[in-house]
Formats: structure tokens, sequence, C-alpha cells
């Protein structure tokens, strides 16, 4: 068979596609034809290269050469220099590769990808299923190195030196964390998995524990070395089968292989874990009524101190962390603190897993090395606003954050950089939202979870919440008045300073964050009564353009309610009292004679 | 020693105390909601959830709840910044905007935690009233309890007694968010739970999602119906509280009048439990000796210890939670129930009336009565023993309704012969007393000698487990006492594992017994009120010329005309009762 | 299988593992096979992977085609959903996506059979640490 030495793969990313994308291709494949090469060499259409500020891109496979804001008539030299001659055209590359020939462009070639997969390093790439395809990536070596070569302290040192931070949400130095647990002494310790991801939108440890749960259970057995437990508990929401299957199957695994039981690699280390099931509260992500829940009690957090390192699961000392941070762990052990460290800024190191979603292109799970920006996350990796719409805002950490707009694009991610930016790391949704999105809307939405999600204990987030669901309703129906923005704004800061736990206290950020950079949207609601994005129904009208209507009754007669009244071939009148903006007539009207205001 | 600030106020407090008791040490009144304090039960509950009690700690950025916050070295805390009036005053709106307003007719109106707190914030609005939706529920009567969750504010203090103390394990907090709320599982009735009457939860809760079955309204239409006879029996335990109603001080002795409130209210006949808690001791005594006297000759079929049996949420807690001991408690009736029986058969005669023509109605402490006098057990031909019980606080409620001046009222005596009683029976108010009652009587008929002493303070306290030996003229009898159905298992625990020592057993649901029940007004936190109620009980005793059950004349005539002797056939009959194991009707989850 | 003594032993493991990697143990001792890797997380299951799966471990028996199929998690393409990876000897990974069974018929005729790529590659874009 004929092999094809060469293919050119353009980028048919959705931003790339709006620069003349087809063009390209049209010229390269007719270059092709030209030189007589179809045969010989491939061309194709890729997904997106996350280079979009570059693009459009083409590869060259497998040289691994990469060509950026290629025109169309480049498409002549790149077939002629590169696919003949085997040169590369230097003035589209994107970093200057050593050598042209594909066998000598090593690693070092390849242009600097955005993103570092450290948590994420198995995902996609071992079959969760398969102890061996672990090991063979260096699984349970950490483990391994751990007892074999260093103490405790030794180790939490390493953890502290590397700089990792609870990927959870708010960012607690995870060495720290265990050391006060190892200074608490007790006969029995336990640690805690924290596999209860909430946020809507995120599902970083969902993909974890499916792709890879044996960087987990390896994690736990260090931190319980670290720490003195002999016992490890994930807590797992019971809606994660796939990934509560996997765990099951890696746990059993890796008792066989004596990576969990008694003496572990011969050493006087035992640990065992067990998996605990919780019903999918979002407050069961907080430490203490994820401790309370796994004990079978009422899923609601209590007052801290004492913190969990004191007196935790059963009163006894225990370290909880969540998914992604213990994914990190056996390879700061493995490639060094130092290593780890180099990633990321000064306060925040290392990586961070994201879900993307939203108006974004490339809606998908990414790990980006700290301290990279929100554009080259949502333009670069994301790919852009979908449908070349406008970018308006971004969430992250869920229904604790708060929206980030355009003038905030250039900072960097990280803990602190995000909240003084009035949003937070949170455990990684990231929700792009574009001018077809209305911020009450948007608000409001995040509070219909934390309504939904608050446990009910204190008062603040119990019926606070409530009411500034009930107020954000009321703006979206068109019947706000003004003084419901200071409503908002001063019922807001008082369930932040005065409700119990993590939750009630960052309920309120969607609303803050919207009224302080969405404050024109807000008053447009509540003076003009209109929805700038179109998105709040009740503030909608349909109408009859009388110029385009011909009166073919169509409209009439799709109207579920009888709003749309005239005779055949003369002007209807849609009566907004009785109009339900089902928006049956739109559809209907075959003469743009329906507008929606 | 911990150094602090409050208020500027240089404070020195122990290591472990909270703001809110540091604060309070130094005179400074920070208020508190969901927060009690029950310091004689050993019961502090701080949930840290109404958020009322936050207070401004200087380098932390949200404000602090003082009631579970323990205090640092070197803090300064501001108890009543503007911050903090704001965060006291929107958290206290946020509750009521969740509340039904209606004051007016509410049962707790004048009683109510909630309304004296927003009095004290000067709350004069509630916002959000034009958007504000409420969280209601279905409404469960129970025999005893009506639950109206609409006016639950999530305190949790019934939880804490319900769990806590009484171990009775039928409330907790339910739902989600916004319609969050306390309940038995699956929001199914308290009937149907595992719930046992005692009206603690009711005792302690500070709105009136929780209320005990009224009956007032029923009474008068009785009262005022000429074809009915009333009569009414009144517990020990009311006489000791009722005052504290119409403000006089915790512990004042209000039997006469009460007698006279009752006889001005239009009862025909005034009589006293007291009576019927005489010929209780006559049979649970008489049942005590002689599975005694078969045990000490050496008898292993009889079970010992005996366990009291007066007290309603106790039977309801051991027919819910220990099926297994059925056969342990005395058979005898509570007093209410002997009253009933005596009263609609001996009495009636006597007065020369039909069953169905005399209405028995009891004055009771306690919760759990109400359930206790429409059991089955109690009826005859579907008609009750005692129609229906009222609590101290209904009767209270009654006399000021009927505006009766009860602080001028003349002392009034009992009427005869069911009002006659010894001092034996008064104490069956408070705990330890219905064993000491019964040990006066025992010991005389089983030692044929006379008490030289009546007291026995061995007995006698607040302790939730005491335990003395009695020497029955060189036979020790091993006796327990427990109050609060949480000590109660502790006992229960240990005669089903086998290893009681004891002979009999006291057992009160209610912390300090009856003097502490459900229906008893409300102490709001002040546990002391129970110790000054125990020391009125003691008084009455030590002033009744009769100590002995078994010498009261009226009891003596009443087995010589018409029961015969204790445990007699006809006795049986009338005063004694059996148990059921109510744990298949209760769904267990 | 015996369990792992210490960590020397471990390495061992895993210079055994790698080695054999990409190995089928019985036949073509000479030839390495084709990996072909099926994201299977809980997305991709829910975009048709099963299906795909299925698809692509009978096409080949039917085709005689010598592959080694596994599972693996997600790969984080979800807008790509569901995506495979193929390892023809002695070339890099290719990462497909929407690979339904339209598209992975496609890819075994064309990639597999002729190493001739075919529309929606998804290009690497990502760093690990090894």
């Amino acid at each position: 068979m004929t092999v094809k030495k060469k293919h050119i793969l353009v980028c048919n990313g959705t931003s790339c596609q709006n620069v003349a994308h087809d063009e390209i291709f049209n010229n390269l494949k007719k270059e092709l034809q030209n030189h007589g090469l179809e045969e010989s060499a491939g061309l194709v259409r890729t997904a997106c290269f996350g280079l979009c500020e570059k693009g459009p891109v083409i590869e060259i496979f497998p040289d691994k050469v990469f060509y950026v804001q290629v025109k169309p008539e480049d498409a002549k030299e790149i077939v002629e220099e590169h696919i003949i001659r085997g040169k590369p055209v230097k003035r589209l590359l994107y970093n200057e590769p050593e050598t042209i020939s594909g066998k000598e462009s090593g690693e070092k070639a390849r242009f600097k990808r955005k993103q570092i997969r450290i948590a994420l390093r198995n995902c996609g790439v071992i079959d969760p299923e398969n102890i061996e395809e672990y090991i063979s990536r260096y699984g349970y070596e950490a483990l391994g190195r751990v007892l074999d070569e260093m103490t405790p302290s030794d180790t939490i040192r390493i953890i502290k030196d590397s700089g990792l931070r609870g990927r959870g949400g708010a960012g607690f130095p995870t060495g720290l964390k265990w050391e006060l647990a190892r200074n608490n002494q007790n006969d029995q310790k336990y640690v805690v998995c924290n596999a209860d991801e909430g946020d809507p939108g995120a599902f970083m440890d969902r993909s974890i524990l499916e792709g890879d749960p044996h960087s987990v259970i390896e994690a736990m057995a260090i931190c319980g070395y670290c720490i003195g437990a002999g016992k490890g508990l994930v807590y797992i929401r019971a809606e994660y089968p796939l990934a509560i299957e996997r765990l099951k199957i890696a746990i059993n695994q890796a008792k066989e292989f004596g990576f969990l039981g008694r003496n572990i690699l011969d050493s006087d280390f035992h640990f065992d874990i067990e998996i605990r099931y919780g019903a999918g509260a979002f407050v069961c992500g907080e430490e203490t009524a994820l401790i309370h829940s796994m004990e079978g009690g009422r899923g609601e957090p209590t007052l801290k101190p004492p913190f969990p390192a004191q007196s935790g699961y059963l009163g006894k000392p225990t370290n909880v962390n969540n998914v992604e941070t213990f994914a990190n762990v056996p390879v700061i052990i493995l490639k060094g603190a130092k290593w780890f460290s180099s990633i990321g800024t000064e306060k925040s190191k290392g990586t961070k897993v994201f879900a993307l979603a939203g108006k974004i292109n490339n809606v998908g799970l990414i790990e980006v090395p700290m301290g990279i920006t929100l554009r080259e996350v949502i333009f670069e990796i994301g790919g852009g606003i979908r449908n070349g719409k406008k970018f308006k805002a971004v969430q992250t950490g869920g229904p604790s954050g708060g929206c980030l707009t355009g003038k905030h694009l250039d900072l960097p991610i990280d803990y602190e950089t995000l909240v003084a930016a009035g949003s937070m790391m949170g455990s990684g949704g990231m929700i792009v939202m574009d001018e077809d999105d209305c911020m009450v809307d948007f608000a409001k939405f995040f509070l219909d979870f934390t309504v939904e999600e608050s446990c009910g204990k204190c008062t603040p987030c119990r019926i606070g919440n409530k009411r500034l669901n009930e107020l954000l309703d009321k703006i979206c129906k068109g019947n706000g008045a003004m003084e419901d923005i200071e409503r908002l704004y001063n019922l807001s800061i008082v369930i932040k300073d005065t409700a119990l736990c993590g939750l009630g206290q960052s309920s309120p950020n969607p609303v803050l964050a919207t009224l302080n950079h969405f404050r024109n949207e807000y008053e447009a609601h509540i003076i003009d009564k209109k929805c700038p994005a179109g998105v709040c129904k009740a503030l909608m009208t349909y109408e009859i353009v009388e110029e385009n209507c011909v009166g073919c009754t169509a409209c009439a007669r799709a109207c579920p309610v009888g709003a749309i009244t005239g005779e055949r071939k003369e002007v209807h009148r849609i009566d907004p009292r009785l109009c339900i903006k089902c928006g049956a007539c739109l559809e209907k009207c075959k003469f743009n004679a329906v507008i929606v205001n | 020693m911990i150094n602090l600030t409050i208020d500027n106020k240089k404070i020195k407090a122990e290591e472990g105390t909270t703001i809110y008791k540091a604060a309070k040490m130094a005179g400074i009144d920070i208020p508190v909601l969901c927060y009690m304090d029950l310091h004689d039960l050993n019961i502090e509950h701080k949930p840290a959830g109404c958020r009322i009690c936050v207070v401004e700690v200087e380098g932390r950025k949200n404000l602090a709840p003082s009631c579970s916050t323990e205090v640092t070295e070197g803090m300064v805390v501001h108890t009543h910044t503007l911050r903090v009036l704001n965060a006291r005053r929107i958290v206290m709106e946020l509750i009521l905007s969740d509340h039904p307003k209606e004051c007016l007719v509410c049962p707790k109106s004048g009683n109510c935690d909630l309304q004296k707190i927003a009095i004290k914030l000067g709350i004069r609005d509630i916002p959000y009233q034009e958007i504000s939706e409420i969280s209601t529920y279905r409404t469960d009567f129970s025999p005893s309890i009506i639950r109206n969750m609409d006016k639950c504010i999530m305190c949790r203090r019934c939880e804490t007694m319900c769990n806590e103390l009484q171990t009775v394990g039928a409330l907790s907090a339910i739902n989600r968010g916004f319609m969050s709320v306390v309940a038995p599982a699956f929001e199914m009735d308290l009937e149907d739970s595992v719930c046992t009457y005692c009206g603690q939860c009711v005792a302690v809760c500070p709105t009136a999602a929780l209320t005990e079955v009224d009956h007032t309204n029923r009474l008068i239409r009785d009262l005022s119906n000429p074809s009915k006879t009333v009569i009414v029996q009144t517990a020990p335990a009311v006489r000791a509280a009722l005052g504290e109603e119409f403000g006089l001080e915790p512990g004042t002795l209000v039997t006469g009048k009460m007698v006279s409130a009752l006889r001005n209210l239009g009862f025909k006949y005034v009589f006293d439990t007291d009576f019927a808690a005489d010929l209780t001791i006559m049979e649970e005594g008489t049942e005590m000796l002689e599975r005694l006297s078969k045990h000490l000759q050496g008898d292993t079929s009889v079970k010992l210890p005996i366990l009291t049996s007066c007290c309603p949420g106790w039977v309801n807690f051991f027919e819910s939670q220990f099926t297994d001991l059925l056969d342990i408690p005395s058979t005898a009736k509570s007093p209410q129930q002997m009253f009933g029986a005596i009263a609609k058969s001996y009495f009636a005669s006597k007065i020369n009336i039909s069953r169905k023509d005399l209405i028995v109605v009891s004055i009771m402490p306690c919760l759990a009565k109400k359930y206790e006098c429409q059991r089955d057990e109690f009826k005859v031909d579907g008609n009750p023993d005692v129609d229906y019980s009222i609590s101290t606080r209904e009767l209270a409620n009654l006399i000021k309704r009927a505006n009766i001046d009860f602080i001028s009222l003349s002392d009034d005596d009992f009427d005869a012969p069911l009002g006659e009683s010894s001092g034996a029976a008064v104490i069956f108010g408070t705990t330890g007393g219905v064993i000491e009652a019964a040990i006066r009587t025992a010991y005389e008929l089983y030692t044929g000698k006379s008490l030289e002493k009546f007291d026995f303070r061995e007995l006698r306290g607040m302790e939730g487990i005491r335990q003395a030996t009695i020497d029955f003229d060189g036979t020790p009898i091993h006796i327990g006492i427990a109050h609060g159905l949480g000590k109660a298992r502790e006992l229960l625990e240990g005669i089903r594992k086998g290893e009681s020592r004891f002979h009999a057993i006291e057992i009160m649901a209610c912390p300090g017994g009856c003097i502490g029940g459900g229906g008893q007004p409300l102490h709001h936190g002040k546990t002391e009120i129970l110790k000054k109620r125990m020391e009125a009980i003691y008084r009455e005793d030590q002033s009744k010329t009769i100590r002995k059950s078994h010498e009261n004349p009226y009891i003596i005539r009443l087995y010589e005309e018409f029961l015969g002797k204790p445990m007699s056939e006809k006795a049986h009959r009338l005063l004694h009762t059996h148990y059921v194991d109510k744990s298949k009707k209760i769904i267990y989850i | 299988m015996p369990k792992v003594k210490n960590p020397d032993e471990l390495k061992n493991l895993r210079n055994q593992l790698t080695a054999r990697a990409g190995k089928k143990q019985d036949d073509k001792k000479h030839k390495d096979p084709v990996v072909i890797k099926i994201a299977m997380a809980t997305c991709s299951i829910a975009s048709g992977a099963r299906d795909t799966f299925n698809f692509i471990t009978a096409a080949l028996k039917k085709r005689n085609i010598d592959a080694i199929v596994t599972r693996t998690g997600c790969m984080g393409y979800c807008y790509a959903e569901p995506t495979i990876e193929i390892t023809l000897p002695g070339t890099e990974p290719v990462v497909f996506g929407q690979v339904d069974q339209t598209k992975a018929d496609e890819i075994i005729e064309k990639y597999l059979k002729k190493g001739e790529l075919v529309d929606g590659v998804i290009p690497k874009n990502y760093e690990s640490p090894w």
C-alpha cells in the first residue's frame, strides 16, 4: 500500500474558520494537485490547536512543524518548499525548530503548549482498570520512595516546599494541613478524600477517578504514612457510578499488588481504603459537613475550630483533601518540590484543572499552569467564543465565585488574584458567557442552586439566599425597583458577614460580582423594563411589523393562547396582555413580520 | 486564664469559655435565640444557627457567633457596633420574613422568645413581604403535641432535647435549604414515630412551632353543660409551679389558691391526684413486696428490678424501645388513671350518676398524660376513665381568661373523699419521690415496724442517675433512680445486659421528674427553677400530718368499702394495666 | 499476582511492563501491533463511546486487523467526544475526535490500513511530566 509520507493538518477550529480557513485548505489542495502529490501527501482538517491568537495554524505531520498565521497565498510556498523540498517555511514558523527533518525535531522543537497535565497526567493515557498501565507510568514509585527512603516529616517538608495548595477551592496549603494532622497525637487517624464534587459544570474529580484512580490511592497512602493514619476513606457522590466502579477495581488491584493492606512494600506501614457514598449535597464538600455525613448524620457544617485535624471523623484527627490535590502528590514526590514550584506563580504553585463550559468553542477539561491568563485559557486553549460572538464574562469558582469581565482577561489565574478580583479559584468550573447572556439571570441561576443546596442550618443562608433569589426574580420579571439594588447589596453583605460556613459566606458572590460589573444590566431591567441580552422572558415583547405582515394567518393559528388577531390578508396584531412569549408565532412567520423586543 | 477585651472592658476568662459567657460574666448582654443553656441538666445547646448573637472580633473577616466562639488571648470583641446591629437586624428580619405574622392569635404570644428578641432589636418592619415565600408544612396533630412547623425557626432546641437529653430520636432536621425543618423521619406524624410525648421539645420551643393540644375550650364547654358533672384532679407538681404564671416566686406553693380557682371555674368537685398516688403506692408497693419476697426466698422466675409505671412518657419509651422488658415494670396504673377508674366507679356510684355523665378532667404538669388518658386500656365501653388532661400552662391561661384574681384568692381545701392525701403522695411530683413513697409503705409492711424517720435524703437530688441501699431491717434493698429518658436508657441497658443489681427503679421521663414536665410553666432555660419547685414539693410533704400512703384514712376506707385488699381481683381489674409492644407500629428506618 | 515487596521490585516491574508495552504477548513477536485507546469516561460514554468501542472491536475482528483496543479515561476534549487515540507502530499517537461509527470506519480504512490521516485529528495540546 502507498503510505502517505506527509500530511498537512489544517486547523478547523471555529476561530480559525473565521480567518479564511476554507481558502487556505482549497489552495493547499490545488497546490498538491498541481504537483501531482494527491497520492503521497495527505490534507486533513483538525480540531483546534489551542493557539487561536496565532491562527490559522497548520501542522506538517509527522514533522511536528507548525505554521502560524497562515494566509491563503502561503499555500504554494508550503507545498513547494516543505512538502517537495523538505525545507520549512521559516517565516511562518511558530518556533524555530532545530532542524527540518522529522526525525531530529524532538520534543524541544515543538511549540510550548499552554497546558501542563500533572493531575491529569494519566487520564486518557492509561487504562484505568489496569494497574499495570499505572505502574508502567511510575505508578506507586512515589509511595515506594516515601516508605523506603523518607520519614513522614521529610515527606511533609517536600509537600510544603512544593507549595501545593488545596484544589477544592479554598487553597489551604496541603503540607501544612498534613502537618497539623500529624501533630495531633491519636492512635487512630483518618485520611479522607473529598470526591463530593458539587460545583455545577465541574467534573475534574470525576475524570481523575475515572481515568486514573490509582494516583489518588497512592497519594492517600502517602498521606496516611505522613500523618500516621491507617485508614483512608473516599467520600464520593453516588451519582458517579463509573468512578466508583473504577475506584473499587483500583482498590482491589492495589491490595492484590500489596500497595494497600498490611506491611505495604515490606514496610511497617499499614493502610486501607474504604468508599463512603454521599447523596450529592453541595454542602457536603465542606469538610465538617462531609465528616458528619460520613458519620451517618445530617450533612451540615459545624463551627471550626475544632478543625478536622484536631477532631474529625468519629472525633479522631482527620485530614481531608480533594481528589485533584491528591492526584498531584505522587508527581511532586518523584519530580521534587523544586520542579513543582517552578510551575506557577509566587504563591500559587503547579497547575489547576478547569472544566471549560458555556459559550466557548473547545468545551472540555484542561490543566494549565497557575499564572496563565484568562485570555490564554479562553481564547487560545478554549478556542474563543462560540459563533464569533462577543465575550462578556467568565464565572470561576462556581456558585461561590464571581464573574470576571473583559478587563480581567489579562489577570494571571491564581488564588489571590482571583479573590482580589471578586471571584475565587473554586474547584475549577469556568463558565464563559457571551453577549447573549443576561447577567441578572445568570446571578439568579447560581442563587437557584445555592437556595437548593443550602443545608438550612443558619438563617442567612437558609432564608437570606432565598430572599436574594426572590429579589433577582422580581427584577428579571420586570417588577424591580431601584431600591432593590440597594437591598440586594445590603443583604449580600450581611449574608457574607454572618453565614456559618463557606457555602453561605460565598453564596452572594455571584450577585455582588454582577452588581459590580453589570449594574447597567440591572438598571436596564428595572428602569427600562428591558433585558439587554433578550433572556428574561417576562421582559420580552412580541410584535408584528405592519410592513412585513401579509396576513397569512399562520401566526394566529400557531398561537396557543389566541393572542393574535387579524383578518386574512390583513395585518395581524399580538395582544401583549395575552401573549405568553412562547415564540410559536416567530417560528411560523415566513415573512419576518414577527419581531422580539 | 485568658485576657481579652469586650466592649473596651478588660476581662479574664477561663480557657474554653465562649465569648457569650465571658461577656455575660462581665455584665454585657448579647442577645441569643437558638442558644440554650440548661445548666443543671448539663446541656448547652449552641448550634450557632440563628446568627443573632454575632459579634465583631478584631482581625476576623466575618462576624463571629458569640455563643460558640471560644475566647482567645488578646481577643478584642465588640458586641454592639453598627455593623453588628445591622447584621442582627437583617438576620432577624429574615427570620420574621419566613414566619407567620399571626402573633395576635398565637398561643405563644407574650411568651415567645422570637417576639422578645424582635422587640429587643427594635424591629419595626418586616421587609421582603411583597415577594417572600413562607415555608409551610402540614400541621401534625398528635394526641399530646401539635407541630406547626410554619413557625419553626430552626433553632434545633427540640432536636437536642429529643436526641441528647431523652435519646428518643423522634425529631431531626430534614429537607434542605429553605424547606429545612425539624420533623420525624420522612415527615411522618409524631403519632407514628417513636415520640413518647414527654413534651420536653415543647418546653424549650422558642415559638409556637411545638405546642400542647389545648383542651381549654372543650373544658369551658363541658363546665357550662348542666347535664354533666365535671370533676377535677390535680397532680402534685402543678401546685409547685402554677404560681409562676402569676408572677409568684418559683417554688411558691399555691395548693389552696389553686383549689379555690378550680372551684371558681365551676368544677363540681375538686379532687387531688395525690389521693390516687397513695392508692398507687398501695398497689405498686404491694406488687413490689410480692416480687421482692419471692425473689428473696430464691424464686428465680421473678423478674427484678421492678420499675415504676406512673410516668406515661416513660411507659411510651419502653413500649417502643425496650419491648423485651415489657414484663418488668409494675402493672399498676398511673395515679391519673387510678383516679379516673375509681372516680367513674366508686365515686360515681356514691353520688349516683352514670359514668357517661361524669366528666373527669386532670390538671397535669405533663403532655404525655393527654395521650395516656385516651389509651384504649383506660376506657370502658369507649368512655375514658379520665376524659382529658389539661396542662399547668393551660390551667393558668384558663384562670386568666376567667378573670380570676389568682393572687388574692383565699386558700380552699380539696373535697372528700378523693381529695385527701399523704405527704408520700405529694412527693410523686419530683424525681425520687415515688420510690421514697413506696419505701415508706413497703418498709413498714415488710418489716412490720414503724419508720422513725420519713425523709430518705439519699434518694433526693438532681443527679441524673442516683442509687441508694435502704436497710429493710437487715435486708439491703438496692434502689435506682433515673430522670430524663437518656438516663433511663442507661439503667435499662444495664438491665438488658443483666448487670443491674437493683431491686427497684424509679424512672421519670422529664428532668427533675414531673416538676420539670412538658406541661409546666416555661422555664426559658432557667433550670434553677426546677430546684425551687422540688424544694416546694418536699415542704408540702413536711407540712402534712399523714406522711405514709397506707395511713391515708380515705384509702383505708376505699379498700374496706370497695376494693377489698391491694392486688385483689377488683383492684386488678380497676387499677392495673398491661403494656403494648409498639415497635411494630412504629416505622423504623 | 504476588505482592510487590519493595521499591526495587516495583521498578523492575515497570521496566518489564514498558518493554512489553505495545507488544502482544502471544504472536507477532517481530511486529508491534496497532494500539487503539478509546476514551471511556462518563461524558465519553454519554456521547456514544460505548457504541464506538463495540463497533471498532467488531470491525477489527471482521476485517482481520490486529490491534490492541483498550479503554482509557477522559482526554479532556469534551467538545469532540467520543475521542480515540491510535498509535501506529513507530509513529506518534494521533487523537481523533467525534468518532462515531462512520468516522471509525473511515479511520480504520484510511489510517489503520494506509496510514492516511482523516479529518478530525485533535492536535495534542498539553505537556506532561513524563
